[in-house]
């Protein structure tokens, strides 16, 4: 990609972050009611109002899941968006990522300074597993929901590495221990033993019942501002220190489904922007969209952190524990809490979240740069953030 | 007032350094709308507007810095419909590519910011929709409050003909005035080769009172795109570029009983954002689905009658959904490298009875 000589983009910074406490299902509140509570939290950390907000940048993933087509026009009042320019980005599950990234864009062009992006899920209005299950003609009548379209690419993988087939037990239970130090994860299973995890009812093989994401209703905001709103800002900012999309076609002769090259370039992309030529030394805590558990080690391949055939073998040593030197998912990730519109945006809040410091029990200690991941569609969207705590260049 | 991108109304400060980046659009392409595209996908749909667009431009997909489209999942009827869309394009290499939920006007402007940060000196914009898989005016019902008017199921027509009583009982039209400005559009339409309905159009019954069926747009299947290009680039690209002087959009609340549906103060906002009120622009392409809605529009933005209107025939003559906005900004933009306009102003809406509106600027280069 060229660079404009001459144009020289705003810095962004992330100087607030809200979500709501994910469940399985948020009677209590409207959908409206819903993206308002992670919005307000978001302000209230960033100590503003409504008022010094220029712009909302919203996401979500399909309308479906609520039933409620283009929910971004009745969402106007309930994000403060009344006189202001509201924008929906739809790029299916990486739609949380994508969305921060359009918001940092409008920040780093100058177009506006003060920017909330919010995503949002609210999956108990409908049946998200079958509201993925395209009908005959769009779709063979073979796949049920996300589970039946990646488990074959998980057996891939497994026959690619040789990996052990106790892998993906480990990452699922290391991402719901790591969801009982985040008050606002879905799953809180106090009780759960990584035998309870290999012994539950086996789902699309070789993914068992507690190595799946389970389905919330969530949402998720940030404020982002430029250097002049970061000063003013109470508590310490997270910077962008490099952001990405990419993209490739759903199906083609000589994909590749266990590491898609949309995934390598987009990380590519991030790593050059942000200055880091070995991420596995220069990145202090990941969070990466891990819907089902074995996605761990393949995306520590895809990411670079990871040679080929090895990313497991971080995951079997530990290395991607909370205590371990490449912390992956601390907050306990997509396998403790997806609203799966929102569940990119939480990863990319997450990252900020770390190099803040402010990440409570779940805090990586000295994180300085984390990475935030999301992909979607069948592994063809990508959307990426590395995040510091030092303005870039400083 | 400032033709470049500036903070919120309300908002004191101003940006250290505005960008001053010029960008332009340097080539436009749609289909041929039509009432139904059953035999083709939206990819099929799409393939030869895509080939057409980066024809003109000479460029091939992979040459494209960043690519954004526009369409609904509930137009198609199906989750994740944008990306089988994807395939017309040929993400192989992969791509740095976006997708908005909504008309294909707001994919142009996520790209249009994209190339105000200098991160890509092109941009390949697209939006489709195929109506014709359900029944519009039922599945834009879904639009509306999910909890007090959705479950009403008031459709679109009806909301529209709402809002043209409520523009009749202000005194601001009548009747014969939006058969007038239907029976316009649909001659000056018989000039352009894509649109669906031309020529003498019996202006009909009422569709819902007070609209007839002549003010009601066709329900139409459809594709359109724009290449975008940076400074030098696009003079390279481009013996005329239309360059984008100035680009905002806003929303008004979706309530509709606290609008007052004669007005569209989000229009007039976005207009004063993007430069509009600088200089009076000879084009406006207005994205007005309803003849009631080009009357509040022009009002609006304080068109007088100095402005040629929908020279292509506008969203009356042809009304391929989530392409419709950005259609005229490649109609406006097609005025200005044909040198029919020096300065045109193109408008995008969405949501019901004119909601959310975005305008665009755009000028040929100073002679």
């Amino acid at each position: 990609m060229s660079s404009a000589a001459g144009t020289t983009k705003e810095p962004v910074a992330i100087v607030g972050i809200g979500q709501t406490r994910h469940v399985a299902a948020r009677r209590d509140v409207s959908i409206a009611g819903l993206v308002r509570e992670a919005a307000q939290r978001a302000l209230q950390d960033a100590e503003l109002t409504w008022q010094d907000i220029d712009a909302v940048v919203i996401g979500k993933a399909p309308d479906f899941f609520e039933g409620v087509m283009m929910p971004e026009l009745y969402l106007a009042d309930a994000l403060g968006a009344v006189g202001k320019p509201l924008l929906r980005v739809h790029t299916a599950g990486s739609v949380g990522g994508s969305t921060a990234l359009v918001a940092a864009d409008l920040v780093a062009a100058r177009v506006h300074r003060t920017v909330l992006t919010l995503a949002f899920e609210k999956q108990s209005e409908s049946n998200a597993m079958w509201g993925l299950s395209l009908p005959v003609p769009f779709q063979q009548p073979l796949l049920a929901g996300a589970g039946g379209f990646f488990a074959p690419h998980v057996r891939a993988y497994m026959r690619r590495t040789g990996a052990p087939a106790t892998v993906g037990s480990l990452v699922a239970y290391k991402d719901r221990r790591n969801a009982l130090k985040n008050p606002y994860a879905h799953l809180h299973e106090h009780d759960l033993t990584l035998e309870k995890v290999q012994a539950s009812p086996m789902l699309w093989d070789p993914v068992r019942y507690s190595e799946t994401c389970p389905s919330s209703d969530g949402a998720c905001a940030m404020v982002l501002t430029d250097r002049a709103g970061a000063r003013r800002a109470p508590r310490p900012a997270a910077w962008v220190h490099g952001g990405a999309m990419r993209s490739e076609p759903t199906l083609f002769a000589g994909k590749d489904f266990v590491s898609p090259q949309a995934g390598k370039d987009c990380a590519a992309a991030v790593y050059r922007q942000a200055g880091i030529t070995d991420p596995r030394r220069e990145i202090d805590a990941v969070e990466m969209y891990v819907p089902f558990s074995w996605y761990e080690p393949m995306w520590l391949e895809n990411l670079g952190f990871a040679a080929p055939g090895e990313g497991w073998k971080l995951t079997e040593s530990g290395v991607t524990e909370l205590d371990g030197d490449l912390p992956v998912n601390p907050s306990g990730g997509v396998l403790s809490a997806n609203p799966i519109g929102a569940s990119g945006m939480i990863r990319f809040a997450e990252a900020a979240l770390q190099v803040r410091g402010q990440a409570g029990e779940h805090q990586v200690p000295g994180a300085r740069r984390a990475l935030g991941h999301a992909y979607g569609g069948g592994s063809q969207f990508f959307s990426m953030w590395v995040v510091g705590a030092d303005a870039p260049g400083a | 007032m400032s033709a470049t991108p500036g903070p919120a109304a309300g908002t004191p400060q101003v940006p250290d350094t505005p960008p001053a980046r010029e960008i332009a659009v340097v080539a436009f392409a749609q289909s041929d709308h039509t009432r139904d595209s059953a035999e083709v996908s939206e990819a099929e749909l799409l393939l030869p507007v895509l080939q057409d667009v980066l024809g003109q431009a000479g460029l091939r997909a992979g040459e494209i810095d960043f690519t954004c489209s526009g369409s609904s999942d509930y137009l198609a009827g199906r989750a994740f419909s944008f990306t089988m869309a994807l395939d017309s394009v040929g993400a192989w290499p992969p791509i740095a590519e976006s997708h908005v939920e909504t008309d294909g006007a707001w994919a142009l402007y996520e790209a249009w910011v994209k190339l105000l940060t200098g991160d890509a000196e092109t941009a390949l914009v697209y939006a489709y929709g195929k109506s014709s898989s359900g029944e519009v005016r039922d599945v834009l019902t879904r639009q509306l409050d999910p909890y007090y008017v959705a479950p009403l199921w008031p459709d679109s027509v009806a909301l529209a003909a709402l809002q043209a009583q409520a523009l009749i009982d202000a005194g601001a039209t009548d009747e014969a005035a939006l058969a007038g400005v239907a029976a316009r559009s649909r001659a000056d339409a018989a000039a352009n080769p894509h649109a669906q309905l031309t020529g003498p159009v019996p202006h009909g019954p009422y569709a819902v009172r007070p609209l007839h069926t002549g003010d009601c747009p066709p329900v139409t299947d459809g594709a359109a795109a724009v290449v975008l290009a940076a400074g030098d680039t696009a003079r390279r690209l481009c013996d005329r570029p239309a360059w984008i002087r100035g680009m905002d959009h806003r929303t008004e609340a979706h309530g509709l009983g606290v609008r007052d549906l004669t007005d569209s103060p989000s229009a007039r906002l976005a207009a004063e954002r993007a430069g509009a009120c600088e200089r009076p622009v000879d084009t406006a392409e207005l994205h007005a689905p309803f003849s009631s809605q080009e009357v509040i529009l022009r009002r609006a933005l304080r068109l007088d009658d100095a402005v040629r209107i929908n020279p292509s025939g506008g969203a009356l003559a042809a009304n391929p959904m989530m392409a419709t906005g950005l259609i005229r900004i490649g109609e406006a933009a097609q005025r200005i490298g044909r040198g029919d306009s020096r300065r045109a102003l193109a408008h995008a809406t969405s949501g019901p009875c004119l909601q959310q509106n975005l305008v665009a600027v755009l000028e040929g280069e100073p002679r």
